[in-house]
């Protein structure tokens, strides 16, 4: 063995062991700086020193002393990746979460469920091209009644237990909380020229007890569509692409008969019961019939066509209503209606 | 309204199961709520019409007694302890095994017979208590007399009751044959009318009573018709029956059939003692002032002249269409009937009976609108009774006051209009069956029908009335369904219903929850967040007719509701708590609608959660609800300012009014701690209101945009000396606004300190200052002299002073 070999040999071996010795990360680094530092690492100033070597020997020499230092970074390299490997490993096994434990806490904001239903329905309806319209709550009873032929005297003003205001204008004209969106057929029509599309969204309050299924302040959707060439096909068409989009792509819907003064033909939707699939006697949402009435609609009262200004023998229209919170008791499943204005955060953070 | 199936099938052939009937009745007709099945327990075989043979003591008990019935079988012998048992009459008969109401228990139990006081029993006779049909145990049930005997009672009595809710227009639907005449039409079956045939007798009605009708604006047609011989008693068994299963109760012939033509035509009738009619005359006029009546119902009811009245000779007899009077009622003395079948203004029944407060079957069917040719019809079937079952003898001839007959209106109906409406076509002659089966008339002429509506459907007048009798009895299932037609209407821009909305979604995600209250209140929580200088709010609208006093005013803030939500919710939820609430204040205007200024208000406070869900020591404050607004505001593309402000409710010193540009668009504040507690809140407490109107008119069309600078920025950390009352933003605005060879400052406050180390009547504020030019690096002398510059400025808007 050459004297070049045997140094070699010798520093390799020293070298090696010291790193054997450094456990960690800042030992490593000092063993780094103590042999390949820069500026005085030990293989660093025995590779500046080659050209003290005699000539024949500085050639072999450099060659051993720099495959000795690729080797020294090699393992060098080797320990840390292995350190690395040795931290990530106990990380995921000694360190292992218990990923089951809750989350840091966030503030976490819901809209309401009559928010979120009313939300829906407008999209839905907007899909098909009808635009947002709001009319007041607080409403003439002209607008409310006359206007939507429920004169006075009718008894067909007993469909809608009314809260009144008590503040006459000009002794006569009368305010009430309006029953139903309705009236903004009327508002609606006034403003406008055909073709009419819109959705009149907002509350409505009725003078009447409250139970599981009334309560005396509600949430509408009203519509109406009015051009020339509206059809009921059209409403019955509206209305199914809206009762899939709220219940479920194979809903079904049928109209009936039914009576709403501003309206004619009047009709009532049910959908079919999607809670039983028509199958249970003893359902408590469609009481073993089947089906679920869901809102009321028609083709506008041709009396209404005329009162507008438009031609009612060119012009026809429909017209529905729908309760908002009915539809997000289908939804939910929700089984009483007094929830929704109670403000329980353990009711609303349901949704 | 009652409709047992029994009756309905005297006039049309039912044979569908009532689920089926049911669901055909409420697609094209009405709307059938439920049904009752009647006699559903009853055993064919063992519970059974019997014949009553004779009646004998019991030889060991005085209150029993041995029946001797005959079920077809032969004579059997029972023990009854009935009253009003009797031989000749038909009675409902149970033999071992059937099932029975218990008369005491009142539980249904199978029969087990026995021997009572020593003589063996072979069966029981039935009372309605034990039959299900009503609590009534005192006596036996008594069948009709046409009965067949030994057949099964329930093919005899046993029925279907069902529940059909009518519409507020349709008058002939509140009568049972007016029912059966729509499910002739729906099931194609035919419809048999009544029997409306009698004798008249040799005397003149016209030599008994004249009729004048004093107010023709009201009472459109008077017929009175006069019966002698009357036999007052009780009605037949079968009319009584029926009169109980349509929810009337029996009372005299002579009462149960008016009644009884009423349900089954839907034109309410009147009978009155003749001999008590003063003056044989009938006068329906308006009511004096000051006249009163009592009526049936034992009230004495104070009249007004807007009322319709039937006088006698000497004043008011009946309340015309609701309710007849107490002097001249029919009672046993009775021997000559004046019968009333009349027509009267729907609108003034209605008003009459609203102002009276008294609602009765007649009133109900009156105020929807009768035909008055249903008079003539309905005097008629009464008469046939009147003579078949009370022993009557009508005189010859009606009274009959009809000022101006109504010609039937025609209503032209071109075809093109039915596929107009509908969308789609239906045939001639499916349109002629249709109508013909509702009663009307149909010619075709041309292109169009001319119908004719029959006399019951007054409410039928247009084109599309008829219509709509066409699609409902053709069926709604052969309405296809198709898509809108034609353009789209312009569509409008709403820009304050879209920042509303956005701000909803963005409070809901700054982590508040929605809630929705009512929106009338009490006085009492409105005055405790209003101002009683507030012109606007201190003065709410009020419901006349509230559903509960608590609900009373018209809000005209959204605080009370929001903080009332944050109290209740305080009862189980510890930690911190967010909500809003997006509606608007009414307020009243002059003379017209309320202004409806929509607003969104929030409250906020307690402890904020730490890790583990547990609220920690540190609550929400003031600048929790700053924050959230200058969130929501940057999201909608403004920077607020913030001012000092003083407002009712609201804590002196931690209330800021909102303001962008001009406008001001709400406020945050802490809620005054003793307003707080009236609403049982012991904690601080936060609220923020944003105002859409002026929020919206803010917000720019366009948000401002500035390309991203391509060189750094360079960084600065001041602390600054300011005279204590001087705001963080007075000292923003100066840096904001300071230039210094084109180059930008923007800064922000990070730490305000008071105390020790600071000269009393002042603050230290530390500031990060971020320099930045368009068209160069900044090296740091230029950031120093700027530095420099903007601290000389400060100094002298200010009086700030670095602090060393
Ligand atoms: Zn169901």
């Amino acid at each position: 063995m050459s004297t070049i070999e045997a140094e070699v040999d010798a520093l390799r071996a020293e070298a090696l062991e010291a790193l054997a010795q450094a456990d960690d990360e800042a030992g490593r680094e000092a063993w780094r700086a103590d042999w390949l530092g820069r500026k005085d690492g030990r293989l660093t100033l025995r590779l500046r020193s080659l050209k003290d070597a005699p000539p024949d020997q500085r050639a072999s020499l450099g060659k051993s002393l720099n495959a000795l230092k690729s080797t020294l970074e090699g393992e060098l390299e080797a320990r840390r990746e292995a350190a690395r490997a040795d931290a990530l490993a106990t990380l995921s096994a000694d360190a292992a979460l218990d990923v089951t434990l809750p989350g840091r806490p966030q503030s976490l904001g819901r809209l309401h469920p009559v928010t979120q239903t009313m939300n829906d329905c407008i999209d839905a309806f907007a899909e098909m091209g009808f635009r947002v319209f709001e009319g007041p709550e607080v409403e003439w009873a002209r607008y409310n009644f006359d206007a939507v032929r429920i004169p006075e005297d009718h008894p067909a003003r007993d469909m809608w237990d009314t809260i009144w205001i008590d503040t006459l204008i000009d002794g006569e004209r009368k305010m009430l909380l309006r029953t139903h969106t309705s009236p903004n057929q009327i508002r609606v029509m006034e403003q406008t020229e055909p073709p009419v599309r819109v959705i009149v969204p907002g509350k409505c309050y009725r003078q009447e007890a409250t139970d599981a299924t009334h309560e005396w302040m509600l949430t509408q959707i009203e519509g109406l569509a009015v051009d020339e060439g509206v059809r009921m096909s059209d409403l019955k068409g509206t209305l199914y692409a809206f009762a899939r989009r709220l219940f479920g792509a194979d809903r079904q819907i049928i109209f009936h008969h039914s009576y709403f003064p501003f309206v004619e033909p009047g009709v009532e939707m049910a959908i079919d019961c999607f809670l039983c699939r028509a199958g249970g006697d003893d359902c408590r949402t469609c009481h073993g019939t089947g089906w679920i009435e869901i809102l009321g609609a028609g083709m506008v009262h041709p009396e209404i066509i005329e009162n507008a200004g438009y031609d009612s023998s060119r012009h026809t229209g429909f017209a529905f209503g729908v309760g908002i919170e009915r539809v997000a008791m289908l939804r939910w499943g929700i089984e009483d209606i007094r929830h929704f204005y109670q403000n329980d955060l353990r009711f609303l953070r349901q949704f | 309204m009652k409709l047992p199936l029994s009756w309905l099938r005297d006039y049309v052939d039912v044979d569908l199961p009532p689920a089926e009937f049911a669901k055909r009745v409420t697609d094209a007709i009405a709307e059938v709520e439920g049904w009752e099945v009647i006699g559903e327990q009853w055993d064919p075989e063992l519970v059974r019409v019997a014949e009553v043979l004779a009646v004998d003591p019991h030889p060991n008990a005085d209150r029993l007694v041995l029946a001797t019935v005959n079920v077809g079988e032969g004579p059997k012998t029972v023990v009854c302890g009935a009253p009003n048992v009797a031989a000749g009459q038909r009675v409902a008969f149970a033999t071992e095994g059937a099932m029975l109401v218990d008369g005491h228990s009142g539980k249904l139990s199978k029969l087990k017979l026995r021997a009572i006081r020593g003589v063996d029993s072979a069966g029981m006779v039935l009372s309605e208590k034990e039959l299900g049909l009503s609590d009534d145990h005192e006596g036996i049930l008594v069948l009709p007399e046409d009965s067949a005997i030994g057949a099964p009672l329930v093919d005899a009595i046993g029925d279907v009751v069902f529940d059909v809710s009518t519409w507020a227009n349709r008058a002939d639907l509140l009568g049972i044959l007016g029912f059966a005449r729509e499910v002739a039409a729906v099931t194609g079956k035919p419809l048999r009318e009544p029997d409306r045939s009698y004798t008249e007798s040799e005397r003149q009605a016209a030599d008994f009573v004249s009729v004048t009708i004093e107010a023709p604006d009201l009472c459109r047609r008077f017929t009175a018709s006069i019966v002698e011989g009357i036999e007052l008693g009780p009605s037949p068994p079968w009319m009584q029956q029926r009169l109980i299963r349509a929810g009337m109760r029996p009372i005299n012939n002579v009462v149960d059939i008016t009644n009884y033509v009423m349900l089954e035509t839907g034109q309410p009738l009147h009978a009155f003692d003749y001999d008590l009619v003063r003056g044989a005359e009938i006068r329906p006029r308006r009511a004096r002032a000051g006249e009163t009546l009592t009526t049936l119902d034992e009230v004495e009811r104070d009249l007004d002249p807007d009322m319709l009245m039937i006088c006698d000779g000497e004043g008011p007899v009946a309340v015309a269409g609701i309710m007849g009077g107490g002097n001249s009622e029919v009672s046993e003395s009775t021997k000559t009937v004046l019968l009333e079948v009349a027509n009267f203004d729907p609108g003034s029944i209605r008003r009459t009976s609203t102002q009276l407060r008294l609602r009765s079957e007649a009133s109900l069917r009156f105020e929807k609108g009768i035909g008055p040719d249903l008079a003539s019809y309905a005097q008629a079937r009464a008469l046939h009774l009147l003579e078949q079952v009370a022993g009557g003898r009508p005189a010859a001839g009606l009274v009959d006051a009809f000022p101006t007959p109504l010609a039937s209106p025609r209503i032209t109906l071109p075809a093109a209009r039915i596929e107009q409406v509908l969308g789609i076509p239906i045939e001639a002659a499916e349109v002629r069956r249709i109508l013909t089966a509702l009663g009307f008339e149909v010619t075709e002429s041309g292109d169009a029908f001319e119908v004719t509506p029959p006399f019951w459907r007054p409410d039928v007048d247009l084109p599309d009335d008829v219509i709509e009798e066409l699609i409902r009895v053709y069926g709604y299932e052969k309405l296809p369904t198709t898509v809108l037609r034609g353009s789209l209407p312009e569509a409008q821009p709403r820009p304050l219903e879209r920042v509303r909305e956005r701000s909803r979604a963005l409070a809901a995600g700054l982590g508040f929850q929605e809630v929705l209250s009512y929106t009338l209140t009490s006085g009492e929580i409105l005055s405790r967040v209003v101002s009683p200088d507030d012109a606007d709010r201190a003065g709410p609208l009020a419901a006349t007719n509230p559903v509960a006093s608590q609900h009373t005013y018209l809000r005209t803030s959204l605080r009370g509701s929001v903080l009332a939500a944050y109290a209740g919710n305080r009862h189980h939820e510890d930690a911190a708590m967010r909500f809003f609430e997006v509606g608007v204040e009414y307020l009243p205007t002059e003379a017209d609608l309320p202004h409806e200024r929509p607003v969104l208000c929030a409250v906020l406070g307690g402890q904020r959660l730490e890790r583990w869900e547990r609220p920690g020591p540190e609550r929400l404050d003031y600048f929790d609800a700053k924050g959230a607004v200058e969130a929501l505001l940057d999201d909608l593309g403004v920077a607020a300012a913030f001012t000092p402000v003083e407002e009712y409710a609201l804590l002196p010193g931690h209330t800021a009014a909102i303001s962008v540009g001009e406008e001001t668009v709400g406020l945050v504040a802490q809620v005054h701690p003793d307003v707080a507690a009236t609403f049982d809140i012991e904690e601080p407490v936060f609220l923020f209101e944003l105002w859409f109107e002026p929020l919206t008119r803010a917000i720019p069309e366009r948000p401002a945009y500035a390309p991203p600078s391509r060189y750094p920025e360079a960084r600065r950390d001041l602390a600054l000396l300011v005279p204590a009352d001087t705001p963080a933003s007075a000292t923003l605005e100066v840096i904001r606004t300071h230039r210094a060879r084109g180059v930008r400052i923007s800064a922000d406050v990070f730490d305000e300190y008071r105390g020790e180390g600071v000269p009393a009547g002042q603050k230290s504020l530390a500031i990060a200052l971020r320099f930045r030019a368009d068209d160069r690096t900044l090296g740091e002398k230029d950031v120093v002299r700027i530095e420099q510059g903007l601290l000389r400025r400060l100094e002298q808007d200010l009086g700030a002073t670095l602090r060393t």
